[in-house]
């Protein structure tokens, strides 16, 4: 658990700014029959993020990346929205939406797996691809659709709860049992530590390694749905820009390391937590946008930096306090999350 | 066999930059030929680089520029910028290398196109602004700027508001929902409405932020403002898609927008207009987009080395609920 004290730090500190700028921040209240409060919202608009990023999770346990969940969250929403705007209904517009984000996610795994290309060139093709099929989709416009059942999956509520909170939980309760209650996260550990050696104990690397991505992408097709639905239209160009990179920062935050081999869930919804509240805080204590990215920027190198062990060292021993306890053999130590 | 896979990597890289670049020009041999100074006879051939398609607005301004071309006989290679200016200036540096007769392009932000200009005017091919400027001292670097004037629009929208409130005392509390930082019609339309309104010490903004021209972020910043700001009286909305972002934010926090939070925008595209003739808006401010037809006269002066003026300006208008309901039904976009 010490490895996600950090994280949790930083995320109290950020909450506590917002408080100190807005004292109602912390309120929620039920104000037309579901939950109201900045909290909500943080939890709300963080939603999407946390599911792209609990799939690159994964992928980057087994030492890959994947460039283009951005491009499957823009193709989700458009292929659905579509559907929709063609009178088609939602139960099949969300499956076939979700299908082609399965298909997609099977493409990247191939390449990676079966192929043998590098990860980050493997999905930088369906990045940049991926946006070109987005738009071809939606034909460069956006599709406005007016559909009460659609809009529930991101804008609307169950039992006062957002919906999208609820997918969140659901997928995170199933990837947590799937990963850490069975078999599965040990084995994926293991492929990212080394794949071949794996192979040679006898774990399927390709088999796994091409789950992870379609994983990846399922999570990115489920976002791209809620993202399109909160808004009741899809935009196949901005829908979904630039997540992947949230979605790594997030998992990087979170204490997953870049080299695969090991992984935090717990650390993932941390990470994009922390990212979503930086946002809402930019907002709420009136951040100028001219200087939104380097106040962002300060914040993500202090939170880097924070969660260094050799930097907490020396920032400490510079100040002449004791040395926490070496940290170099914590790091060995697997953590469940 | 690594080999084989690094090769086979290579080319797949290249042919997808070289689809990058090509931007839709199988037309490109063919206007080699024909290049040069841009002469009179034989079709012209423009270069259009476009912002991107982050709302109604712009797919509209999209549709009447291809639309336009087609009407004009001219050869039309169009590129879309996806709001980046590194693909602009990637997209127009094409152009110059596929020697279109003329180029046009709507500046995703106002600076930083000197350079890329000036290597449009050494090979001698005419730049024409659209719908955005640039901020450049050298004004030789580009024929002429046709569109709207943003701060008209922003003072526009500031006199209904004073216009609106002129029987009141009180503070009135205003949000601002910028767009796309360091664009034009952001920076115009913030200084536009802060102009009119400065005159008046009651109009406070309280709270303003970029919403990136989008329906997703304009719901989520409004989000945020309702939190932090309990007590808001006016919306103003750099374009009809934040406000509209804007309006399921205020329905979500239990107001009704319209009424309990006044609402200005700017553009006038359909869904806007709908939301105005619905009672959702208070007061459009229009910046149309329909300006293909005038782009390609101009264009064509320009490739016959007229003179033309250095600015044109679109005709636009303003637009209350009531004018929103007659005119609804005859709306393009």
């Amino acid at each position: 658990m010490r490895r996600l004290l950090w994280p949790a730090v930083v995320l109290v500190l950020l909450l506590a700014l917002n408080v100190f700028f807005t004292p109602s921040f912390f309120s929620i209240q039920v104000r037309d029959g579901h939950l109201y409060g900045s909290l909500i919202d943080i939890l709300r608009f963080g939603a999407p993020l946390i599911l792209v990023a609990l799939g690159m999770t994964l992928v980057i346990a087994t030492g890959g990346i994947d460039l283009s969940v951005g491009s499957v969250v823009a193709i989700s929403g458009a292929l659905a929205c579509l559907q929709i705007s063609q009178d088609a209904g939602v139960f099949t517009a969300v499956a076939l939406a979700l299908g082609l984000c399965l298909v997609l996610g099977a493409w990247n795994g191939f390449l990676v797996a079966g192929i043998g290309i590098q990860p980050i060139i493997a999905t930088l093709i369906l990045m940049v691809a991926g946006r070109g099929l987005a738009q071809l989709i939606t034909g460069g416009q956006i599709i406005t659709v007016n559909s009460e059942a659609y809009k529930v999956i991101g804008g609307g509520y169950w039992l006062t709860v957002p919906f999208g909170v609820l997918i969140v939980l659901a997928v995170l309760g199933i990837t947590a049992f799937l990963t850490r209650r069975l078999a599965l996260g040990m084995l994926i550990e293991s492929v990212g530590g080394n794949a071949e050696a794996s192979r040679l104990a006898g774990i399927r690397s390709r088999g796994i390694i091409l789950m992870v991505y379609a994983f990846a992408a399922l999570c990115a097709g489920v976002a791209g749905l809620m993202i399109s639905s909160n808004v009741s239209s899809a935009d196949g160009n901005n829908a979904g820009l630039w997540i992947e990179l949230d979605a790594i920062l997030a998992v990087v935050i979170g204490g997953t390391s870049l080299a695969g081999g090991r992984f935090s869930l717990g650390g993932t919804v941390l990470g994009a937590l922390i990212i979503q509240t930086l946002t809402t805080t930019v907002y709420s204590i009136g951040v100028p946008p001219e200087t939104t990215l380097l106040f962002k920027a300060l914040v993500v190198t202090a939170v880097c930096l924070i969660q260094s062990p050799s930097f907490r060292e020396k920032a400490f021993r510079r100040r002449g306090r004791t040395a926490p306890p070496s940290p170099a053999h914590e790091e060995k130590v697997r953590v469940t999350a | 066999m690594l080999k084989r896979i690094s090769a086979l990597v290579l080319a797949g890289l290249t042919a997808m930059s070289v689809a990058a670049c090509g931007s839709g020009g199988s037309g490109s041999a063919g206007s080699d030929g024909g290049d040069g100074s841009g002469g009179g006879d034989g079709s012209i051939t423009m270069g259009f680089s476009q912002v991107g398609a982050e709302s109604g607005w712009r797919t509209a301004n999209t549709k009447s520029v291809q639309e336009s071309a087609k009407a004009a006989g001219i050869t039309l290679k169009f590129s879309d910028a996806q709001q980046k200016q590194e693909n602009q200036i990637k997209a127009i540096r094409s152009f110059v290398q596929q020697r279109v007769d003329v180029i046009a392009f709507s500046p995703v932000v106002e600076s930083g196109w000197d350079t890329v200009l000036k290597e449009a005017k050494n090979a001698k091919i005419p730049v024409i602004l659209t719908d955005r400027a640039v901020d450049s001292k050298d004004t030789t670097l580009y024929k002429t700027f046709l569109g709207s004037d943003f701060i008209e629009e922003g003072k526009k929208a500031g006199q209904w508001l004073v216009e609106e409130y002129k029987d009141v005392t009180e503070t009135v509390n205003i949000v601002e929902l910028q767009g796309t930082t360091g664009s034009a019609p952001a920076n115009d339309r913030k200084a536009g409405f802060a102009e009119v309104i400065g005159a008046e010490p009651k109009f406070k903004i309280i709270a303003s932020q970029t919403g990136d021209f989008t329906r997703a972020k304009g719901k989520e910043v409004m989000e945020a403002f309702l939190k932090s700001n309990p007590d808001i009286d006016v919306l103003y909305a750099h374009n009809d898609d934040m406000g509209l972002g804007a309006i399921e934010a205020i329905e979500g926090a239990g107001k009704t927008p319209g009424q309990d939070i006044k609402i200005i925008t700017v553009d006038a595209v359909k869904d806007g207009m709908q939301a105005l003739a619905d009672g959702k808006i208070n007061f459009i401010v229009e910046c149309s987009p329909l300006l293909g037809p005038q782009l390609m006269d101009l264009a064509k002066k320009v490739v016959k080395g007229e003179q033309v003026p250095a600015r044109v300006v679109t005709e636009e208008t303003t637009f209350t609920q009531e004018q929103a309901k007659q005119v609804l039904s005859t709306r393009q976009y």
